[in-house]
């Protein structure tokens, strides 16, 4: 232990504590910018800084601990001032167009500005050029980019996607995309971590909100939405409801305020997932002869862009079935759309996802399976939706909740996990025990795939077969497993991957919250609604059963694996 | 107002020359590997300051050129750009009218066509070639890499044993280099921002004295691989020992007496007691690599059977043949080559030469060497003559120095005529002509005979350090590529054409320093173990001290300090003193910690392993 005196009050702390967490402890604030704790304390802002007795010069408090006997005064003048101008040099170089920011509110600069009550700044203002216009999901404007390259670290140490880089240097140094000269050329895996570790508006999903209401306002147009299973668990952060109160059916109700004819639910089409992803399991153990293992699930379009950028040998153990939000789509325009007898073409499919990717997946090409258009004609983000709503000047905590649309909106609790790390995994044992035994499991047998943990190995018993599986959450532990893989040091029968940290619970289109892991508060949501849940497999979905019985036949038919598979290889990274 | 008046210092004057010499330090020192372009403009910006503004191509040419970079760095050019940058500073160059302007224009002109892709770069893409991963300045400049700021920082800490295991980690002969290494390292120390550099070589040295029993890592278990490595210098010692370490079977073979190469046939005792070198290889050796000596591949053994009996081989035979100018009476009894005399020393046969008057022809480290080697040995007079300018000379200027106070006359601007033999076929004297600096090129002036006479000093001995030659020609028999004498091999060390075949070193590159040696022998080590189908890491278990901050207040440098020159001269016992305790801690903590301060703690910190 080391004793100091912070503000003229006495610490007592283990060995090499940072400056900044012992003050905290104490009740002192010291503000930051650049750090972010566990991932960025490389003081590049220099806000932080602090003065301590008998050194002239300051010293940051993210990266430098406290030592034994240190007098430090975190707002002492010297520290007060150089802080204040250190906020104005960086607002002289960034484009304060807050007004017009999607992060207005929730921004790490601003509020330190106001804090700080910097109301006028000494400096010309000088900006970068935003950076061209341009039609990839991830967004950048190096004219707000504070350099505090957040982006770099996430990218590089959670994600091990390392698009993004310094370029440049001195007066020009920059973040930008490395070894590529656009995030179109690069294998940017689109998993938005870079975007939800920003602490200003540089990064951004690309919006198209715009498309939504212009389909809303047409009258010819069939507008239905498709919610998936983690956006119940976050969507109600920014009206500060509780996701009991904010779910998927307050949702339905403030959707169809806004103009949505139907409110559907990607659960149902997890459910989905499930019967095609797992009897595809079943038939793979059946025959292992000539085939692939593992079997990856390829629910997550992040994950599938890393592979195919980062390990293309292992394309074909992904499985064919399609992610939920896609046969959402192509059993709405094809199913329903005979269902109901309407136009296809005029059918308006809109998914609301936490994610980032998923706008990539539903414009590729091979995504139009049911009449040729697009399947999915947009994938908004969690944060596009909660903007679409406060335009819409709705107050949700004023609506009453409604249910969803049937049938494309029934779910069993199988479905709703899906949100959160382990949940396919847990969702296609509970249906592959059914559909090898005959029988139902426990529903909570393989409740041990659950949880924040980066790499989950769990050997199964399914009718005397051993079932070896691995749920990975975060690419770079992704990269890991591959390379565990591709020398051989590792074997799976079953893999599932979520791009992000902890699923799409964290995912990258999900709301920010500067500095909290906010996967491990919402994944439990989804567990809750599980376990109360009166159906909690797949295979039970009525709805589900009724597709079908009355459409698809059965899971692997020719319809099925028509509308509800596709070929990995039907395109390349960089696309 | 008075006729003459006297030029006195202003405080504004002094100012002036404080700025400049800030100026100077700050581009000694500075960082390298950063944008071309950027540091272009920034001269530019300084020649324009420095221009009178009298005529046109300066005052007006140097801004439009200053205004056409900054269009290329803003993204703002064209290609067109940059042929209007060469032909502005092409006519500046030929059009001004003093050194002002035409010597920045040629500064830009050369910056342009050595930096034409960085340029063109940024005007295709808005982006500079350099990237973000700049290793920080000392373990850039440190051909071996070896982690500088964690050793230093164990030093501080009085962890000297642990700061010799994490230099092993990159270069296994610490004691060798904390003696005689040329510090590449201390060239851009960040701390000359400040001061001065730290003296990493010393510090290095001391660490080694306190070093205690010699810790080595952990070995890899067996991998049932053969390695042969030709040379037992310290390019294929540091491949045997990491080969070693990895686990593959290693055998050196070694034509001298003694293993070593140049440590041992090149550099005198004086630098390089041998003690302490026999006591590194001997370290080295308890990896469990096998050196036979006494055995020259190509005539005793041929390269054919090693490689047929090895999966890889690595060849590093350095460059041991001595070069002679081919001058009149070269032949005479008495003259000897440079490596001759210091492989004899080597051997322990030193040639006597007690009474002799000698003359040393030649400038670089190597004629200091024999030159100062020759006042050991009792030679009554020493003359280093060369035919360019003392500053000129490619010898450390610390060598130079230790070599006149240990009475070695210099004779700057001196060429060798011919040898002159008494009738016994000895030499008797040596006649050489006076020259005087002529045209610069490649940094040097090119030395042209004076119109003056020549000049004769009479001798007995004439010592010939004017280049090495490699003895390679065996190597080409047996199918080895080579050129010019070089050993063929690409920056991995993979020799030309010859599967399995590595070659490193001074056979390779041509004579250079034992730190560029020790790090092909660990480029080699690294690609043979892939090559032979591994990935063993090479790491060092050392925590590494947690770095204060610290103001780093202005200091001054501990220098190594000599025993007086009356004294050491007359042996070949260790000349140099080593810092004491109190030096030592005082010197690491000048180090500025760059792995920790500034871009180091983001990027290019520290490579934890090989």
């Amino acid at each position: 232990m080391v004793n100091a005196v912070i503000d003229g009050k006495k610490v007592s702390v283990p060995e090499n504590t940072p400056i900044l967490e012992a003050a905290r402890a104490a009740g002192i604030d010291i503000p930051t910018l650049c750090y972010y704790k566990d991932l960025n304390d490389i003081g590049a802002c220099r806000v932080c800084v602090v003065e301590a007795e008998g050194c002239e010069r300051l010293l940051t408090a993210c990266n430098n601990a406290v030592e034994d006997g240190m007098v430090i005064h975190t707002d002492s003048p010297k520290a007060r001032k150089a802080r204040r101008m250190n906020v104005e040099l960086i607002l002289s170089r960034h484009d304060s167009s807050c007004t017009t920011c999607v992060r207005s509110g929730n921004c790490k600069l601003q509020s330190l500005a106001n804090d700080l009550n910097i109301t006028s700044v000494p400096f010309e203002k000088e900006l970068p050029p935003a950076g061209g216009a341009s039609v990839f999901p991830l967004q950048r404007d190096s004219s707000k980019c504070i350099k505090c390259f957040r982006c770099v670290q996430v990218c590089d140490k959670i994600q091990s996607v390392n698009i993004w880089d310094m370029t440049e240097q001195g007066p020009r140094a920059d973040v930008g995309v490395s070894r590529a000269y656009s995030l179109e050329e690069s294998d940017c895996a689109l998993c938005g971590q870079c975007i939800t570790h920003c602490p200003v508006g540089a990064l951004y999903e690309r919006d198209d909100t715009e498309k939504v209401l212009s389909a809303i306002d047409d009258p010819e147009k069939t507008v239905m939405f498709q919610i998936a299973p983690s956006i119940r668990t976050a969507w109600g952060e920014y009206f500060g409801l509780s996701a009991d109160t904010a779910d998927e059916q307050l949702l339905a109700a403030v959707l169809r305020r806004m103009g949505a004819d139907y409110v559907f639910d990607t659960n149902f089409a997890a459910d989905l997932t499930i019967m095609e992803e797992g009897s595809e399991f079943v038939e793979k153990l059946k025959r292992p002869e000539g085939e692939k293992f593992p079997l990856f699930t390829s629910c997550c379009p992040g994950w599938v862009r890393f592979l195919k950028a980062h390990y293309p040998e292992f394309t074909d153990n992904l499985s064919t079935a399609k992610s939920p939000q896609q046969m959402f789509g192509a059993v709405a325009k094809s199913y329903w759309a005979e269902l109901t007898g309407t136009d296809p073409h005029n059918i308006f499919c809109v998914s609301v996802m936490p994610c980032v990717a998923k706008k990539h997946e539903c414009a590729l090409g091979s995504m139009n399976d049911a009449c040729g258009d697009a399947d999915v004609d947009v994938s908004l983000t969690t944060r596009e939706l909660v903007r679409m709503i406060r335009a819409a000047r709705i107050d949700p905590s004023a609506m009453e909740k409604q249910p969803l649309d049937r049938p494309l909106g029934t779910y069993t609790g199988a479905g709703n996990i899906f949100g959160a790390s382990g949940g396919v995994m847990e969702a296609a044992l509970r249906s592959a025990h059914f559909l090898v035994t005959g029988e139902d499991p426990d529903p909570d047998m393989f409740s041990e795939v659950r949880g924040m943990e980066g790499v989950k190995e769990r050997v199964y018993d399914i009718a005397g077969r051993k079932i070896r599986t691995a749920v990975v959450n975060g690419l770079g532990n992704a990269d890991k497993l591959l390379g565990a893989l591709k020398s051989g040091k590792a074997n799976y029968d079953f893999v599932e991957v979520m791009a992000c940290p902890g699923g799409c619970v964290g995912g990258g289109g999900q709301p920010i919250h500067e500095g909290e892991f906010m996967a491990a508060k919402r994944a439990p949501v989804l567990y809750r609604q599980d376990k109360a849940s009166s159906l909690r497999f797949s295979h039970k979905n009525p709805d589900v059963a009724k597709l079908y019985s009355d459409y698809l036949e059965r899971p692997l038919s020719e319809k099925s694996h028509h509308l509800l598979h596709t070929d990995h290889h039907a395109w390349d990274m960089p696309v | 107002m008075s006729r003459s008046t006297l030029m006195n210092r202003g405080r504004a004057a002094a100012s002036e020359e404080e700025l400049y010499s800030g100026m100077e330090r700050r581009l000694r020192s500075g960082q390298r590997g950063g944008c071309p372009a950027e540091l272009a403009l920034s001269f530019l910006h300084v020649c324009h300051a420095q221009s009178c503004g009298k005529c046109t191509p300066c005052r007006i040419g140097l801004g439009q050129l200053k205004s056409l970079i900054e269009s290329v760095l803003e993204g703002k050019a064209s290609e067109n750009t940059l042929k209007l940058i060469e032909s502005t500073a092409e006519s500046i160059y030929l059009s001004a009218d003093c050194a002002i302007g035409y010597g920045a224009a040629h500064i830009v002109l050369k910056s342009i066509k050595g930096f034409r892709d960085d340029y063109l770069e940024h005007i295709r893409h808005g982006r500079c070639v350099t990237g973000a991963d700049r290793p920080i300045p000392c373990v850039g400049g440190c051909p071996a890499g070896v982690d500088i700021p964690g050793y230093v920082a164990l030093v501080h800490e009085g962890r000297w044993g642990d700061a010799v295991q994490l230099i092993r980690k990159d270069n296994p002969f610490p004691a060798v280099c904390g003696l005689i290494c040329e510090h590449p390292c201390e060239m851009h120390c960040r701390r000359g921002l400040v001061d001065d550099a730290v003296n990493i070589r010393g510090l290095k040295r001391f660490a080694v004295e306190h070093e205690g029993e010699a810790r080595l890592p952990e070995k890899y278990p067996a991998t049932g691989k053969k390695v042969a490595v030709v040379g037992a210098g310290p390019s294929g010692l540091t491949a045997a020992y990491y080969l070693s370490v990895m686990g593959h079977e290693v055998q050196v073979y070694e034509q001298r007496k003694l293993p070593g190469g140049m440590l041992r046939y090149g550099i005198p005792g004086y630098r390089l007691p041998r003690e302490v070198l026999d006591s590194e290889i001997a370290t080295l050796k308890r990896t469990g690599f096998e050196i036979v000596t006494d055995v020259s591949v190509g005539k005793d053994i041929s390269l054919e059977k090693l490689r047929s009996e090895n999966d890889a081989v690595y060849i590093s035979i350095g460059a041991h043949t001595g070069q002679r100018l081919g001058i009149d009476g070269e032949d005479a009894e008495g003259v000897l080559s440079a490596v001759e005399m210091l492989r004899m020393i080597g051997d322990g046969e030193r040639p006597d030469m007690k009474g002799c008057d000698c003359v040393v022809i030649g400038g670089g480290n190597v004629a200091m060497d024999v030159a100062r080697s020759a006042v050991r040995l009792g030679a009554k007079s020493v003359t280093v003559a060369y035919r360019r300018r003392r500053a000129d000379m490619t010898a450390l200027a610390e060598e130079i120095e230790g070599a006149v106070a240990d009475g070695c006359e210099i004779l700057e601007l001196h060429a060798p005529l011919r040898i002159e033999k008494d009738e016994k076929g000895s030499v008797s004297g040596i006649y050489l002509q006076p020259q005087i600096p002529g045209e610069i090129k490649n940094g040097r002036p090119t030395p042209v005979a004076a119109d003056c006479a020549e000049v004769r000093i009479p001798c007995s001995r004439v010592i010939m350090a004017v280049g090495q030659g490699i003895d390679s020609a065996e190597l080409a028999k047996e199918g080895i590529s080579v050129s010019r004498g070089r050993v063929s091999a690409d920056d991995s060390c993979a020799a030309d054409k010859a599967e399995g075949v590595f070659a490193g070193g001074d056979c390779v590159t041509g004579p250079a320093t034992v730190i560029r040696a020790i790090a092909a022998g660990k480029t080699a080590a690294a690609n043979i173990d892939e090559y032979l189908g591994f990935e063993h890491e090479i790491k060092s278990d050392v925590e590494l001290p947690e770095v204060r901050f610290s103001d780093d207040r202005p200091c001054g440098r501990v220098n190594m300090r000599e025993r007086p020159a009356a004294e050491r001269a007359k042996d070949f016992e260790l000349m140099e003193y080593c810092m004491t305790e109190e030096e030592a801690h005082r010197e690491s903590g000048r180090c500025l910690h760059c792995d920790r301060f500034g871009c180091g703690v983001f990027r290019g910190g520290r490579k934890e392993k090989w």
